[in-house]
């Protein structure tokens, strides 16, 4: 049953590219405020409060940043300078700052990806089974799992794993992304990458697990009551298939958005699973700069992470127009 | 009647509160049980768990006591929790009962900058709060706040758009009633059950947020947490797991009473689901 594409309207796509320019001139906004509200003027907070800023660099902060000029001003030349990606260097790492992030952004996505992959097919497996067997022991034990990981820090998951997988069992490594004695080239390097993801990609996926798991037990709870089921049932169609076929297909959409609006948590986890497992990610890159007071690299994260978000919803909007025909396209 | 009876088959929810009454015990009796400061060494370091008479828990690598560690993190825990809830529901509340009453433009001003808060990732939001402000448990309490706000003001906002056509609430403004009276003393009780399930799951998270900061080190460096402990902890995972063990153990059972407490109230609360559940 492969409808054909759906035509989404120049003016729909329009709208959301629109929405999401201004969403981000508004995070923008906020982060022009936030460094408004660091003790001393901006130039102090940027330099950071280690005490490594000689004068002539916070003067130079100081023009660059034009800190001598209206506040309206101010704002004016921090959102080109966003737009313009010129985030300014960081003398702690001798490198241009928007270069840091994008150079650190692949292992970041490499693990959001694979724990997103494994969230969701976990998390597919459980909640269905959950609903066929629903008020009997399978679906009782998955609930109860759910429940579990829900409540659980994901950090201190993260810890009892290479306890239990690195320490104890010595099956994977206790952190880094690639071993410096292996081949990094072909199958092997591919293979060493593999092994080093394997516990921080299961920590970030178990508690978005518990979440999919939820929703979709609650979705296919829903969908399983509905008529097109029951005939479904009535031509003989195994109940496997009816599960994993039939309603599914329908389950699975309110999960599309919410994979969506978790971007920005993924991103947050991150901060913790990368600093568990010294992954060279973003959110190691945030750890190290709230660790080394580089205010001004913390910053440059929090807003290329959230336009990263703002890119990632109007991607699933779009997304969810072609995959649901019932979504109004306004 | 009917309240007692439902909450003796809602054996979880009893669990949960049970779980939560003990924290809260933890968290009240700290001073009686462990006179000293939780930063003191009491013994040998590294005892484990039942290997030295004076720290039930075991010591950690300073011989500070495990036992009076969770004793006093559970105040911050708490505080923390509950504290940065309480303001994000003022907020939230607010903006979302004049978002959802009023609509028209008032919803779109209010729900864009609602969407903007959560586009930026919660808790690098909340890291980066603490850099500028400096880590303090005030500090601390506003961050999280500031994180957790528009989950409210969306659902508040959610409920008033619903509540906002009924009936009664047309009879209030025939009848001359002022606007803020029906918001506050006529839709939100009617709101309120939804309201606070809902904090109950926002304290958890808000709970496992503080502990994921005071984790990482950028906790209030006075007070002596949950987190901290796992912290300082990581450096012994090998030999002395129990030392992150036990604070884990603590905030994942206070985190799954709260939940558990939720869940259970949702069931009393919202009698439509109790119906389709049976």
């Amino acid at each position: 049953m492969a409808a054909t594409a759906r035509r989404i309207p120049m003016r729909f796509i329009g709208k959301r590219l629109l929405h999401a320019v201004v969403t981000i001139f508004g995070i923008a906004i906020i982060n022009f405020f936030l460094l408004q509200l660091a003790p001393g003027d901006a130039a102090d907070a940027l330099a950071g409060e280690s005490g490594t800023a000689d004068p002539e660099y916070l003067a130079n902060l100081r023009r660059e940043f034009g800190l001598d000029r209206p506040l309206l001003e101010q704002l004016a030349s921090f959102l080109m300078r966003i737009a313009r990606l010129d985030l300014g260097y960081s003398f702690r790492y001798n490198e241009d700052i928007a270069h840091l992030i994008f150079h650190r952004l692949p292992a970041t996505l490499l693990l959001m990806v694979t724990s997103v992959v494994l969230a969701l097919g976990i998390g597919i497996l459980f909640g269905v089974t959950a609903a066929r067997y629903f008020n009997r022991l399978p679906d009782r034990l998955i609930s109860l799992v759910a429940l579990l990981l829900y409540a659980t820090p994901p950090f201190w998951i993260g810890l009892m794993m290479i306890l239990v997988f690195s320490v104890q069992l010595g099956w994977t490594p206790t952190g880094g992304m690639r071993d410096i004695a292996a081949s990094s080239k072909g199958f092997a390097g591919v293979l060493d990458v593999a092994r080093h993801l394997a516990l921080p990609a299961l920590t970030q996926a178990f508690f978005y697990l518990a979440i999919y798991t939820r929703l979709l037990r609650a979705g296919m709870l829903e969908v399983l009551n509905l008529e097109y089921i029951r005939v479904a049932r009535a031509k003989g169609i195994s109940e496997r298939r009816i599960s994993y076929v039939h309603a599914l297909r329908n389950a699975v959409l309110p999960l599309v958005t919410v994979v969506g609006t978790n971007v920005g948590g993924f991103l947050g986890g991150a901060v913790l699973t990368e600093t568990v497992f010294s992954w060279p990610g973003i959110g190691r890159l945030m750890f190290d700069a709230m660790f080394q007071r580089d205010l001004n690299l913390l910053l440059s994260i929090l807003v290329l992470s959230s336009i990263f978000v703002v890119l990632a919803n109007l991607v699933v909007d779009l997304l969810y127009a072609v995959i649901n025909p019932t979504v109004e396209l306004r | 009647m009917s309240f007692a009876r439902a909450l003796l088959r809602n054996w979880t929810m009893a669990l949960g509160i049970v779980l939560l009454a003990a924290v809260f015990l933890m968290a009240l009796t700290a001073n009686f049980v462990f006179p000293g400061d939780p930063y003191d060494m009491v013994g040998p370091p590294l005892m484990w768990p039942g290997e030295y008479e004076g720290a039930l828990l075991g010591t950690d690598s300073l011989g500070r006591d495990i036992a009076a560690g969770i004793f006093y993190g559970s105040r911050v825990s708490l505080l923390v929790g509950f504290s940065s809830v309480a303001v994000a529901m003022i907020v939230g509340v607010l903006v979302g009962a004049f978002a959802g009453f009023y609509g028209g433009w008032v919803d779109d001003v209010l729900m864009r900058v609602t969407e903007l808060f959560q586009t930026i990732p919660q808790f690098m939001l909340a890291i980066v709060v603490v850099a500028v402000l400096g880590p303090s448990i005030g500090v601390i309490i506003v961050s999280l706040a500031i994180v957790s706000w528009p989950a409210v003001a969306r659902l508040v906002r959610g409920e008033f758009l619903v509540l906002r056509d009924r009936a009664y609430v047309h009879g209030c403004i025939v009848a001359g009633m002022g606007d803020l009276r029906i918001i506050f003393r006529q839709i939100l009780p009617n709101a309120a059950p939804v309201i606070i399930v809902m904090s109950t799951i926002l304290v958890a998270t808000a709970i496992l947020m503080e502990s994921a900061l005071s984790f990482l080190g950028f906790g209030d460096p006075n007070v002596l947490t949950w987190g901290t402990m796992i912290g300082m902890g990581r450096s012994q995972l090998r030999d002395a797991w129990y030392i992150i063990a036990i604070p884990g153990v603590a905030l994942l059972l206070t985190a799954l009473a709260l939940n558990l407490v939720g869940e259970g109230l949702n069931d009393l609360l919202n009698p439509r689901l109790r119906q389709r559940k049976a």
